[in-house]
């Protein structure tokens, strides 16, 4: 959409902007810009009104101020992975990339700290920590490109978050920017700050409090080793159960993930990683230590899950079989994609106790909107991604597509979930969280966000949905809200 | 409704129109912490119980009043407990005080602290709303994660009603050693330990002995209590060393016994909140480590000035944790945009300005 109106507020920021930045850190031609219209969620496409590029923390802050001044809504991006629409640009908005921000600032071995510019890949801080036998522990499959700083917005998760945590619990202090460019820290690099824990706040606020550039966080050292069992099962509820049972054992696995039947299938097709193609559920399911302490909880976890009616398990005799049990895990969604044209990724949370009913929740929804589903779970932590397999060319599978994704939310929600457990709102849930949350509580975190950007202008229009958007959404609201269309168009 | 909840709820409510401060109450077992309590006093001990307890699922959702001892015993009963080891200042503290103080015990370095371990809490705002943020589930980024800045909010945001705690399995295995270490040569060897794979899971230095708690599977403590012992330590019976750790999780060790008495003659008791590799830091008086360095306690009579310059030179910061008379602020002041944001979040949740005044900053 170029009408002159947007063609005249462009040329106005461009020229507010220019004095501040290198001329190749500011980009507004179209196809210059055009990359930056979708993060990870390619249904949402909207090209910015202009992309900076700054260098230096001084630019950044300078940016932010000069768009405050104007009121230009900023929306701040990192490497692009996000999977709800976070870094969705705004169409009068300028894309603040913070790409450039990629040094990693200081690594201290002795206290166990990185002090990393936001811009610096997951996997590269553990690279840079491995020199001194330490890591970061959180582990996101994206990590191999997603930033620390859309870790710190998202508060990412991984495979082994049950044991080591979330961002949140690995991360000391934030710095950067106020909406009104004013430099602002929270947390410290001691274990805690003054005042209202707010870092705890800004973790996982998606862009919508402040601009992180430069994050401290932990890191720990590097476990000996870890072994891991693969378990069959013939029936997905006892899978379930072994997962109860684990835990009702007093073990922490360090990972503890669960796969049904079309997904074993799928993923075996891709990586041959050698899974048993009969089970109906299988489990991975890790310990990491000291080679004495991975032996003692290896044989207990092995004990609990043939207790549980395994039918098969095997342990990983090596680093080879191991990483090959994760292989198919971890190659999950591109092994969907071969097997569908689209597919939509769900990310709720459940109580641990329903993994067995929601998938048989699931296998109901399949006959009802007469599409397929593959299941990949965080079982440990009750973090679910079913995949609904789709072609997005037909409408009708997009329409049966939307609503088998809300039917899902929505169950998740009445079994005491949450719609989001670590892939964040964007705009893709903003539907959902009317669901999970009443007006009263979407009115207090709408202050929250005044408290932090009083003039609105951080990621507009994410993560909490306006009072009326709810409204409007739950006129549309057939049956408790199977409907989840909204103004946004989908694809 | 609960009765005893409906009536909480008609008393902030009279309050909030009335602009009538409120003192929220637990056992009161913490009242000396934080700035000087003022108002009228809500009890929260009417709203008690368990409202929910799945040991698979490793959480409790718990009412505010509800006494921690009880709480624990019923974890304690499925081998299950409270990782951050929060302490008991006195009997009769509250679930709801423990985590409105935010404090944890020995353990919090390796184990993470009370805000870590909170899933979800009921808020009665100050206007009398109930409203729900997180939830029971491990994993949850749907909105701000308002109920952990509950956690060490003393009462401020609202008063929380129930309250939903992430447990964990007791470790099967404990062991304590002892260390003749002067302070730089324990800060030394806490931070090369802290870097190497073993199940350190507590510490405390004090008169040039350090102790240091392991717990974790047993073979792992079992390997690290021999490695300890060829580096000189000595292993401490567990008849000794368990009253010790209680002692200090609940400040009633003989430094802290020590620390109250100098309080009645104007030598207050700081915490000072540091990196852990902060060197040793050099002020008259008294000094307990915690936290494998990053946590000191000082009783001492410097100027309040002097401890905080202290606190934060080593890149930290300093609480006034006991005092006789509260002279300074208690809590180190914050930088102008964020306490423009405690303002700006105190006015939202608490327009009356009913809960706690003054508990955190004054004038909040």
């Amino acid at each position: 959409m170029n009408t002159p109106d947007r063609g005249r507020r462009q040329a106005q920021v461009i020229s507010a902007l220019q004095p501040l930045l290198p001329a190749h850190a500011l980009l507004w031609q179209h196809e210059d810009t055009v990359p930056y219209e979708c993060d990870g969620l390619t249904a949402y496409r909207q090209v910015p009104l202009l992309v900076a590029l700054p260098e230096t923390s001084g630019q950044v802050a300078a940016v932010l101020k000069a768009c405050h001044a104007l009121k230009v809504p900023v929306v701040v991006r990192g490497a692009g992975t996000g999977l709800s629409g976070g870094a969705l640009p705004h169409e009068l908005g300028v894309t603040l990339s913070l790409a450039k921000f990629n040094r990693i600032v200081h690594i201290d071995a002795i206290g166990r700290t990185a002090i990393v510019q936001c811009g610096v890949r997951n996997l590269a801080i553990s690279e840079a920590a491995a020199p001194h036998g330490l890591y970061y522990a959180p582990d996101p499959s994206s990590q191999i490109a997603c930033t620390i700083g859309g870790n710190v917005a998202e508060n990412s998760g991984g495979v082994h978050c049950l044991k080591y945590g979330l961002t949140l619990h690995n991360v000391l202090g934030v710095r950067g920017f106020t909406a009104a460019g004013e430099p602002v820290a929270f947390g410290s690099a001691a274990l805690d700050a003054p005042g209202l824990d707010l870092l705890a706040l800004v973790v996982g606020s998606e862009g919508m409090l402040a601009v992180i550039t430069e994050v401290t966080v932990k890191l720990l050292p590097k476990p000996v080793m870890a072994r891991c069992i693969m378990a069959s099962f013939d029936d997905p509820r006892k899978a379930g159960n072994a997962v109860a049972g684990v835990i009702a054992a007093g073990l922490v696995p360090a990972g503890l993930e669960m796969m049904d039947k079309p997904m074993i299938a799928a993923v075996e097709a891709f990586v041959h990683a050698g899974y048993d193609l009969d089970a109906q559920a299988i489990l991975l399911c890790e310990s990491d230590g000291t080679p004495e302490e991975v032996d003692e909880e290896i044989d207990r976890m092995l004990r609990v899950l043939m207790d549980s009616g395994a039918t098969h398990v095997e342990v990983s005799q090596d680093e080879a079989q191991r990483l090959r049990f994760w292989s198919g895990r971890k190659n999950a969604f591109p092994a969907s994609g071969r097997i569908s044209p689209d597919y939509m990724c769900m990310d709720s949370t459940i109580p641990r106790r329903r993994l067995a009913d929601m998938l048989q929740a699931i296998a109901v929804m399949e006959t009802k909107y007469g599409l397929r589903c593959a299941n990949v779970f965080h079982a440990g932590d009750g973090n679910l991604h079913p995949l609904i397999l789709y072609d997005a060319e037909d409408p009708d599978q997009l329409r049966r597509c939307e609503l088998f994704g809300a039917d899902i939310l929505e169950t998740s929600v009445r079994m005491g979930g949450t719609v989001t457990g670590e892939h964040g709102v964007g705009v893709e849930k903003l539907s959902s969280m009317c669901v999970q949350f009443s007006p009263a509580e979407r009115e207090r975190m709408l202050a929250l966000k005044h408290a932090f950007d009083p003039s609105g202008l951080l990621n507009p229009g994410k993560v909490i949905p306006t009072l009326a958007r709810c409204a409007e959404y739950g006129k549309m609201h057939v049956r408790r809200g199977l409907l989840a269309f909204s103004e946004i168009p989908r694809f | 409704m609960n009765p005893n909840l409906a009536r909480l709820i008609d008393q902030v409510r009279t309050a909030h129109q009335a602009h009538e401060p409120l003192e929220i109450r637990g056992g009161g077992t913490k009242a000396f912490y934080g700035e000087a309590p003022v108002g009228r006093v809500l009890d929260t001990r009417v709203h008690v119980g368990i409202v929910s307890y799945q040991p698979t699922e490793l959480v409790a959702t718990v009412s505010c009043g509800t006494p921690l001892a009880e709480l624990e015993a019923a974890l304690a009963q499925n081998n299950q407990g409270l990782a951050f080891e929060p302490p008991h200042f006195a009997e009769g503290g509250t679930v709801g005080g423990m985590v409105a103080a935010g404090l944890s015990g020995p353990s919090r370095a390796t184990a993470g602290a009370v805000r870590d371990h909170v899933l979800g809490a009921t808020l009665l705002d100050g206007r009398g709303e109930l409203m729900q943020f997180g939830g029971e589930v491990m994993k949850n980024v749907a909105g701000y994660d308002v109920s952990r800045v509950l956690a060490g909010s003393l009462g401020t945001l609202g008063l929380l009603v129930d309250v939903s705690l992430k447990v964990l399995p007791v470790a099967p295995s404990t062991a304590t050693l002892r260390f003749p270490f002067s302070e730089s040569s324990a800060l030394a060897h806490l931070n090369k330990w802290g870097g190497q794979p073993l199940p350190l899971n507590a510490s405390a230095w004090w008169g040039d002995t350090l102790l240091v708690r392991l717990r974790g599977a047993r073979a792992a403590v079992q390997t690290a209590v021999a490695t300890f012992r060829n580096t000189g330590g000595e292993l401490v019976e567990p008849a000794q060393a368990s009253p010790f750790w209680e002692g200090l999780r609940n400040q009633t060790d003989q430094f802290f016994e020590n620390a109250m008495v100098a309080t009645a003659r104007d030598t207050p008791l700081w915490r000072l909140s540091v990196p852990q590799t902060a060197p040793p830091i050099v002020l008259p008086g008294e000094q307990l480590i915690e936290w494998h360095g990053a946590q000191r306690w000082w009783s001492t009579p410097a100027p309040a000035a002097e401890v905080r310059r202290a606190a934060e030179g080593a890149g930290g910061h300093a609480t006034l944790f006991r005092a006789r008379a509260k002279s300074v602020d208690v809590f180190t002041p914050l930088t102008p945009p964020v306490m423009a944001i405690h303002r700006s979040l105190k006015q939202s949740f608490d327009p009356a300005g009913v809960f706690n005044p003054g508990r955190l900053y004054p004038g909040l």
